[in-house]
């Protein structure tokens, strides 16, 4: 009698429990297939820029394979022509020159400011920083027009010097405004421990404030990196000779223009250029997705 | 090592008065407690002695040397923070020779220092460590070495404490105390922890809305507050204020706090209590004075009855709750008091003890 | 926030809230040293040297350290803004001012009207399907155990990542009208091929879907980091009291990140809004001109016409929307940081 009463809620509990547990596999199971479905949404120009770029011109041209694999053997020739026939390591290296330095003057520029602004101060400093998260809702398309008048001004059209001179609009402001919330986030004890210690300004910013923000610093670092190397309206509108072209318009335009759609390179052409930011993803991720999301979170 | 004085130091912040013209002298070697409860001006005033906010009139002087100009690296003060404020991307090593490399000291010399304060703290074997890797009783180890090594003529503490939990608080109060009797530099701490206060200082300031209350010995402030403030800042539980009349009874005077209830005043007090005669008062009294009759059944009109609200045993003592014309009054008994809430208790003030308090003034009498 | 970034605020644990009251350094901060007045206010003037100096100077260097940013702010985006004006009101050969002459010309044109059409369409619609499809992943994601989450974020994350012109080359190519790799499946399937960017509306279409797979995963990465911030507590409160999943979800995850969704889609309306590499690089504001939205079209016209203050003047109509979208963006992202802390 006893017993069987004891087995009762037993017997409940555990069909409730098997239920909740099949309940949640099913949630999971679901949740894995939208998951594989929007991965392969996400992930098929990518993929398919890889096949091609790996096929020979052959079967590019030919329609006669399933596009979507490679049949007749993968080949670097694409890659070989890439680097041989065309202009491409030059773009790889205007770029690479172009992005070097705007990452620094970026840098220096925005922690520079965003010490000033995000501890010490000054008269219109908190107007300065609004000011600075506004500059940098502004979207590139805008001001390109009156920004290539002033880019001839100064003599650097088709240059990839003026591309130096004017990325910093599309970085600066936002690196400023994350490494403002960084610094920020900084309890304020540790300058004044520091200034007890007797640091100045410098000393403060240099060994107290840029390692203890260091995984800001990185962030911004590579946002600035990203931003630089995948701008394209900027080189599109004040660069056009071979020589001073940056990867994405020398990609898209040179690269076309050199031979009647060579898909099979364009798409290499594409890959490398794009690897330098997917290779520092793949690595920092965490500090990627830091900076991704500061904006709104921060400040 | 030096003495530290303030004269008539004022803080403003626009219009709000913060710190109001207080005068302040620690000698040489002296530990000083400021305590009072938060926004009383304490913590501004031990940032005004290091040099972190400006002075708004008045004089601070170290060592004889008026510091009110002189930024804080040139005060040769050290300061223990409460969120300890240690370098996160430095060991403690780093941490502790932080300031003495910026003052540009040999290396060898640095290493010496760090490593005897290190001794002092029994800290050397933590000393490659960054602080994320400490214990909040370790990070403090290594934020009173970084003061130490310095060897500065003041350390200035601002609630060093408040972060840690209970049991570390205590060990790291007579750690603190103990470091102060080996190195004996002139201390000024901050805490809103008056058990903290009366423990630590040889001498403690009671702040309140900006001014300094009372200055005072721990016993001094316990026995003889100046104040109704300092008289129910110090000592815990708090000290009762119970509303009564000061009466003539024949030669002698009495406290009378119902109708059923007057407490004979000692005839010490007598003389200072004659102008206050017949005025409404306030009768400050311990929940220590209030006991378990503690005499041979001569009651000397100390006696009273009341009935319990509410009995708390803590141990070694039971408190008990009562209220008298709408006053809550605490008191403390032994455990072995038969004590039991809603019950009437015979209970013993010992008025000699006693404090009467002006109402309109808030000074003790 | 990844634990690297979380890792510094664990080391010094908060101030305990009731310490700052009128001692609150930053009080002390903001007074002192930004209003410049009232250090003067001193009693002693005679004897204000060193730590009134000190903050002085604090200021002065705090100035100085904002220089380099206020004159790129100055030269590069103020001056080019008000310089946008005046451009916009000159004839082509900027020799003569016409006043308004060409935004009546362009209001004039119906090319202009189909690009302020084809402007909103393209970014109302992208970003609806991009916040739309970040939700619906970023739910996903985090229903998933914890520790295969960073791999299907890492994942998902990729459009994003790429360059856009380099990804928008790779969809022309998959769009490409005699090699398209999706027409090669759907008449494998049986269906007719799709002219993906030669009919105008399928361009349409396309150019939106490649602006959907480019921007959701920016919406996935910000709602993922919404959900993580909203306290686990609520939920189990919210079981308890019988609530199920959809019910979780209205009353308490889209209350918590109304916000956060806000800030996202007003952002994005103005990055959409503003695009230029799909469009450039997939239909060039083509086939007859009914993909253009305003920054190809102020391309087409400013750079390859070299009418540059009509291109500007076509620009300059984008700015009231944006500014529009900026103000409220400020305002959620002020809101956001009262509620965080």
């Amino acid at each position: 009698m006893s017993s069987t009463t004891m087995a009762m809620p037993a017997a409940t509990g555990m069909r409730r429990h098997a239920s909740l547990r099949r309940d949640r596999r099913w949630a999971l199971i679901t949740s894995y297939v939208f998951l594989i479905i929007f991965a392969i949404f996400f992930l098929i120009p990518p993929y398919y820029m890889v096949v091609t770029a790996l096929k020979s011109d052959a079967e590019v041209a030919h329609m006669a394979t399933n596009p979507w694999i490679i049949a007749n053997g993968i080949t670097l020739d694409q890659f070989k022509i890439l680097f041989t026939q065309t202009d491409f390591l030059i773009f790889f290296k205007n770029t690479a020159i172009v992005t070097t330095c705007v990452v620094v003057i970026t840098m220096v520029v925005s922690v520079l400011a965003a010490f000033s602004l995000g501890r010490m101060r000054f008269w219109g400093s908190s107007i300065l920083a609004t000011g600075i998260f506004l500059t940098y809702l502004v979207p590139d398309t805008l001001l390109f027009l009156p920004l290539f008048q002033i880019v001839k001004a100064v003599g650097l059209l088709n240059s990839y010097w003026g591309m130096v001179l004017v990325y910093p609009t599309l970085t600066v402001p936002f690196c400023t405004w994350i490494m403002i919330g960084y610094f920020q986030s900084i309890p304020k004890e540790l300058d004044e421990a520091a200034l007890i210690d007797g640091a100045g300004h410098m000393q403060m910013l240099l060994k107290i404030f840029i390692p203890v923000a260091l995984p800001g610093i990185i962030a911004a670092t590579i946002f600035a990196f990203t931003v630089s190397w995948a701008a394209f309206v900027y080189p599109m509108a004040f660069l056009y000779s071979a020589d001073q072209q940056v990867l994405t318009v020398g990609t898209v335009t040179s690269l076309i223009r050199a031979d009647v759609y060579k898909w099979g390179m364009l798409m290499a052409g594409a890959l490398v250029a794009a690897a330098p930011p997917l290779v520092i993803y793949a690595f920092l991720m965490d500090y990627y997705i830091a900076g991704l999301t500061a904006g709104a979170t921060k400040g | 090592m030096a003495e530290v004085a303030l004269h008539q130091v004022v803080k403003k912040y626009g219009e709000v008065e913060a710190v109001r013209a207080i005068d302040l002298d620690i000698p040489d070697n002296e530990f000083v407690v400021l305590v009072g409860p938060s926004g009383c001006g304490k913590s501004t005033t031990l940032r005004m002695i290091a040099g972190l906010e400006e002075v708004t009139s008045g004089n601070i002087s170290i060592g004889g040397e008026v510091v009110n100009d002189l930024p804080p690296k040139d005060r040769d003060i050290a300061m223990v923070f409460q969120n300890y404020a240690l370098y996160p991307h430095m060991t403690a090593f780093e941490n502790m020779s932080f300031g003495l490399k910026l003052r540009k000291l040999p290396k060898a010399e640095i290493r010496q220092r760090v490593e005897q304060a290190a001794r002092i703290l029994d800290i050397t074997e933590l000393l490659d460590r960054r602080p994320k890797a400490l214990s909040g009783g370790q990070r403090q180890r290594v934020a009173m070495g970084r003061a130490i090594v310095r060897n500065p003529k003041v350390f200035l503490f601002d609630e060093p404490l408040s972060n840690l939990d209970a049991k570390l608080r205590v060990q790291m109060r007579t750690e603190i105390k103990r470091v102060h009797q080996k190195v004996k530099t002139t201390t000024v701490y901050v805490t809103h922890d008056q058990v903290e206060a009366m423990t630590l200082a040889d001498r403690v300031v009671v702040m309140n809305h900006g001014r300094i209350e009372q200055i005072g010995t721990p016993q001094e402030l316990y026995h003889h507050p100046r104040t109704r403030f300092v008289a129910g800042f110090i000592g815990s539980p708090a000290m009762n204020f119970i509303p009564c009349r000061l009466e003539q009874n024949g030669a002698g005077m009495r406290a009378r706090i119902s109708d059923a209830i007057a407490f004979p005043v000692p005839a010490a007090n007598e003389g200072r209590y004659r102008p206050v005669v017949g005025k409404d008062l306030v009768l400050g009294l311990r929940p220590e004075h209030i006991t378990e009759p503690r005499h041979n059944g001569r009651d000397d009109g100390r006696d009273f009855t009341a009935t319990l609200d509410v009995v708390e045993p803590m141990g070694m003592e039971t408190m008990v709750f009562f209220t008298i014309k709408g006053t809550e009054i605490c008191g403390r008994v032994e455990p072995s008091s038969a004590a039991d809430a809603g019950a009437p208790m015979r209970l013993y003030a010992n008025i000699d003890h006693m404090h009467l308090i002006d109402p309109a003034s808030g000074a003790v009498i | 926030m990844p634990a690297s970034s979380a890792g510094i605020r664990d080391v010094e644990p908060p101030a305990r809230g009731d310490r700052y009251k009128v001692e609150d350094s930053r009080m002390a901060d903001t007074v002192q040293s930004w209003v410049p007045g009232l250090q003067q206010a001193g009693v002693r003037p005679s004897a204000r040297s060193g730590l009134s100096k000190f903050l002085r100077q604090r200021s002065t260097i705090a100035f100085l350290f904002c220089l380099p940013l206020i004159a790129i702010i100055t030269c590069l985006v103020i001056y080019p803004a008000f310089y946008s004006i005046y451009l916009s009101m000159l004839n082509k050969a900027q020799t003569r001012f016409i006043g308004l002459g060409n935004f009546s010309y362009l209001l004039s044109r119906d090319v202009f009207w189909m690009v302020v059409q084809q402007s909103a369409i393209f970014a109302l619609s992208a970003v609806f399907f991009k916040a739309l499809i970040g939700l619906i992943t970023a739910h996903l994601i985090n229903n998933l155990p914890a520790k295969g989450q960073r791999k299907w974020r890492g994942m998902l994350l990729v459009p994003w990542v790429i360059p856009l012109a380099l990804s928008s080359l790779g969809w022309w190519w998959l769009f490409d009208p005699t090699h398209s790799a999706f027409n090669w499946i759907l008449t494998g399937l049986g269906f007719d091929e799709v002219p993906w960017l030669s009919n105008p509306y399928w361009a349409r279409f396309s150019v939106i879907l490649v602006n959907v797979w480019y921007g959701a995963p920016f919406f996935l990465i910000m709602y993922l980091a919404a959900l993580k911030s909203v306290p686990e507590q609520l939920y189990e409160a919210a079981a308890i009291d019988g609530a199920n999943a959809w019910q979780k979800f209205i009353h308490i995850t889209l209350p918590m990140m109304r916000n956060i969704i806000a800030i996202t889609v007003l952002f994005s309306l103005i990055v959409t809004f503003a695009n230029f590499d799909i469009v450039q690089i997939m239909t060039a504001g083509g086939p007859r001109n009914m993909t253009h939205v305003f920054a190809t079209y102020a391309f087409l016209l400013g750079i390859r016409s070299g009418d540059l203050p009509l291109g500007a003047a076509t620009s300059l109509f984008m700015f009231p929307i944006l500014a529009i979208a900026a103000v409220f963006i400020l305002r959620g992202v002020r809101k956001r940081g009262r509620e965080i802390g």
